[in-house]
């Protein structure tokens, strides 16, 4: 379980998490949605530990281990995944290389064997087709030459290899096409399992209709201000921010 | 603190250490009298029992080098070096050149093999053996190994095998007295003895390296190697390799080396000479990983190296790939002269430089025959305080008409302290030749290295799968079994100062 107390975190100096309170117990999926510039994606970084991204104040622990006093790579290896807004592009490296150095990392942090090309390009194989992505997906370099929803894709394909306790996907949804949009949901509701949680942040309601949320918040000015089930998104979908902001 | 700065900071404290071929072998040396004059060269060449015509070459060099000065245009700084103050001629004690593996001392041995070269030759499979094109164990190409231990040869694995095919593979030392009429015929032909003031000295006081001859029409049936190993003190390493391809040959050659770790500084001024007959094609590759000095720029090589390929032939090829990641200073342009008619040059080259390494490196291609094309892939990576120049000359004459050349050069840039340089000479002087470059310099990215950590990977292990990624072009070029290892040998010599 994911547990965030009093959380504020600052950029350049600037103030961008004002205490966030937030808890996603183990097996649930939360969904955090907000107005642009809201703090959703700098919520994430800070989880995940972004240079930069200064925690001033506030606590995040997974499943009771303190994150925030840990490098990215051993967060990553205690279980926290981003599925980032903007994929970043390694030019020049092997998405396969990639994908099997970082699983191989992974289950070195978990005391698990690594997997050896054969072994690898067979599991490989196996989420490929359940994402129905192509294999040539493999052998272009990381991001490169993607189109945007291509890179979404390989995000959830990173996911879906590693296997984290804690996914954190921010706007995974933005720029895929409907069919793309069940895919990647597929994605994240094959992971559900009592000792898996996950964050998704998005805009749009839609992408809730497949992947149903326990619980929805939400971030206004680098605060929550709301928190209610499904139906928020719906409420918000209807009537925008201006009413929680009048709520709130 | 971004990223990139605080992985230089975290890592500059554990330079030391990361050269991992830095030990010294006890062995016994006979060494000509320190210093150079001409009697050190009439020594060399007596151990060497070489005939009366090789030992005036030898003294018309020296006395050429005598009058000539150490270039000062290339972008790297030392203090001056005293010839005096060197052995000119180091060599394990033995009485005759070994006459087979099982003759070499096992000191030496046992070297080569914690460097990790195969001095034994694998036993063919049998049935393999006479199919002869492609002889495997296990899948795996067998190497051809000359082993040259500071001023000398000590091995050469497979020269049976090889000479099946006529082709002949030895020390340049003993082609001297079995094929004297090739190695006259060929020698200083393509870097004549007053080229330049370091391929003088070489001429002068070369001691050992390679000669490969590859007869007509023949393809050489496995890859050939060169290693050449410092172990020494006070000693410089001057080896002449000499490659010829005969008509339609086809050959794949690469060098490797390494250095105790020491702190003073030593020389290395090879001589590298191919020829290209007609339709032949010569890859020549190198992994240089001479000992670069410590962090703070004690000892380590300097590495004055000559490197050139005539295509003399029509639709001859040669092409140099080099991944230069050792030595203190590297000054180094394998360069090829385009004389054929359709013969083509490439370079691809990564060179690193980390700590208080300087590199001043490029490539000729000069341009003679009609439709010569070229293509030149510089790969430049600094870090630490390192200095990295490419240096680049591409000559069309007037002769070359339809030639073509194709430049692409990238630095890459690791921390705020290091700095890269793009020198490219063009000179055209035929109408009809094309002649592109393209130039980039960038940085390892934040978001990059924050991406690779996200998904588990160590700092290290992130600039040095982005450090890959950048010289993929390159290394791509490299023979499979090498190109791993290039990889490793990237990343670790960034390790200790960049992650
Ligand atoms: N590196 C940075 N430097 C300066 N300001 C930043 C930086 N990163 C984020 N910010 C600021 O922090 C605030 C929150 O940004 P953040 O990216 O977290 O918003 P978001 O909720 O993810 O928005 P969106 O819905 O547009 O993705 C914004 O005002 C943004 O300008
Ligand atoms: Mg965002």
């Amino acid at each position: 379980m994911l547990r965030i107390e009093g959380l504020t975190a600052e950029v350049d100096g600037k103030p961008i998490l004002k205490g966030i309170d937030l808890e996603v117990p183990a097996g649930e999926v939360h969904a955090i949605m907000g107005p642009n510039g809201s703090g959703k994606s700098t919520l994430s970084y800070v989880l995940a530990g972004r240079e930069g991204y200064e925690v001033t104040g506030g606590s995040a622990t997974l499943n009771g281990v303190d994150l925030l006093g840990m490098e990215p790579e051993e967060r990553a290896a205690a279980g926290v995944f981003l599925a980032f807004q903007y994929p970043v592009e390694l030019p020049g490296v092997g998405n396969a290389n990639f994908l099997r150095t970082a699983l191989n990392a992974i289950r070195r942090g978990k005391g698990e064997s690594e997997l050896d090309a054969m072994q690898f390009l067979k599991l490989a194989r196996a989420r490929l087709k359940e994402l129905q992505m192509s294999e040539d997906m493999l052998k272009r370099g990381v991001n490169v030459g993607f189109s945007g929803g291509e890179k979404k894709r390989n995000e959830v394909l990173q996911m879906a290899l590693l296997r984290p306790s804690l996914a954190i996907l921010d706007e995974t949804d933005s720029g895929l096409d409907i069919d793309a949009l069940k895919i990647v949901a597929d994605g994240v509701n094959a992971l559900r399992a009592p000792d898996f949680s996950a964050l998704v942040i998005t805009h749009y309601q839609r992408l809730l209709d497949y992947i149903v949320p326990d619980k929805v918040h939400v971030l206004m000015q680098g605060r929550i201000v709301q928190t209610g089930g499904p139906e928020l998104a719906k409420q918000l979908e209807a009537s925008g921010y201006a009413s929680v902001q009048a709520a709130a | 603190m971004p990223a990139v700065a605080e992985t230089l900071d975290t890592v500059q404290s554990v330079t030391e250490g990361t050269y991992k071929w830095g030990f010294e072998t006890e062995i016994e040396m006979d060494f000509a009298p320190k210093g150079l004059n001409e009697d050190t060269v009439r020594f060399i060449s007596a151990q060497k029992k070489e005939p009366e015509w090789l030992l005036e070459w030898r003294l018309k060099a020296f006395a050429t080098w005598q009058k000539m000065q150490e270039p000062r245009w290339p972008a790297v700084k030392y203090p001056p070096i005293d010839y005096q103050d060197a052995y000119y001629y180091a060599a394990p004690k033995k009485k005759d050149g070994p006459k087979s593996l099982d003759e070499v001392d096992p000191e030496l041995l046992k070297t080569y093999a914690k460097l990790g070269i195969p001095l034994k030759e694998q036993a063919i499979l049998a049935g393999v053996e006479g199919v002869g094109d492609s002889p495997s164990e296990g899948g795996r190409m067998p190497i051809a190994v000359d082993a040259v231990f500071d001023s000398v040869s000590v091995a050469t694995s497979y020269k049976e095998r090889l000479a099946k095919d006529g082709i002949i593979f030895c020390a340049i030392s003993e082609a001297v007295h079995e094929h004297p009429e090739l190695v006259k015929q060929y020698l200083g032909t393509v870097v004549p003895p007053g080229d330049n003031f370091y391929a003088a000295l070489n001429s002068a006081v070369f001691t050992d390296g390679s000669f490969v001859y590859i007869p007509k029409g023949v393809r050489c049936p496995m890859e050939l190697s060169t290693y050449f190993r410092i172990n020494a003190k006070s000693t410089g390493q001057f080896e002449r390799t000499l490659i010829i391809a005969d008509e339609g040959a086809v050959v794949s050659y690469l060098e490797g080396c390494t250095a105790p770790m020491r702190d003073e500084n030593q020389l290395h001024a090879a001589v590298v000479e191919l020829v290209a007959l007609d339709d032949s094609q010569i890859k020549y590759s190198t992994v240089q990983n001479w000992y670069p000095g410590d962090a703070e720029g004690r000892g380590g090589i300097y590495n004055f190296v000559t490197k050139r390929a005539q295509c003399r032939g029509k639709r001859s090829k040669v092409s140099w790939t080099q991944v230069e990641t050792g030595s203190a200073i590297t000054w180094k342009y394998p360069s090829c002269v385009l004389l054929g008619d359709d013969s083509v040059g490439e370079f691809y080259s990564v060179a690193i430089t980390n700590n208080h390494q300087q590199a001043d490196t490029g490539t000729k291609m000069i341009h003679v025959g009609k439709r010569t094309t070229s293509t030149i892939v510089s790969k430049g990576i600094s870090a630490g305080k390192g200095q990295n120049t490419y240096r680049g000359l591409v000559r069309v004459a007037p002769t070359a008409s339809g030639a073509r050349n194709f430049t692409q050069c990238d630095s890459l840039l690791i921390g705020d302290q290091c700095g890269a340089h793009t020198v490219p000479y063009i000179e055209n002087r035929n109408m009809s030749a094309k002649v592109e470059h393209e130039a980039t310099t960038s940085r390892i990215a934040e978001d990059q290295l924050f991406y690779c950590r996200q998904r588990g990977l160590s700092e290290e292990d992130a600039v040095g799968m982005i450090v890959n990624g950048f010289c993929r072009e390159v290394l791509k070029e490299l023979p499979m079994e090498f190109a791993v290892e290039a990889q490793k040998l990237l990343q670790i010599s960034l390790e200790g100062s960049v992650g």
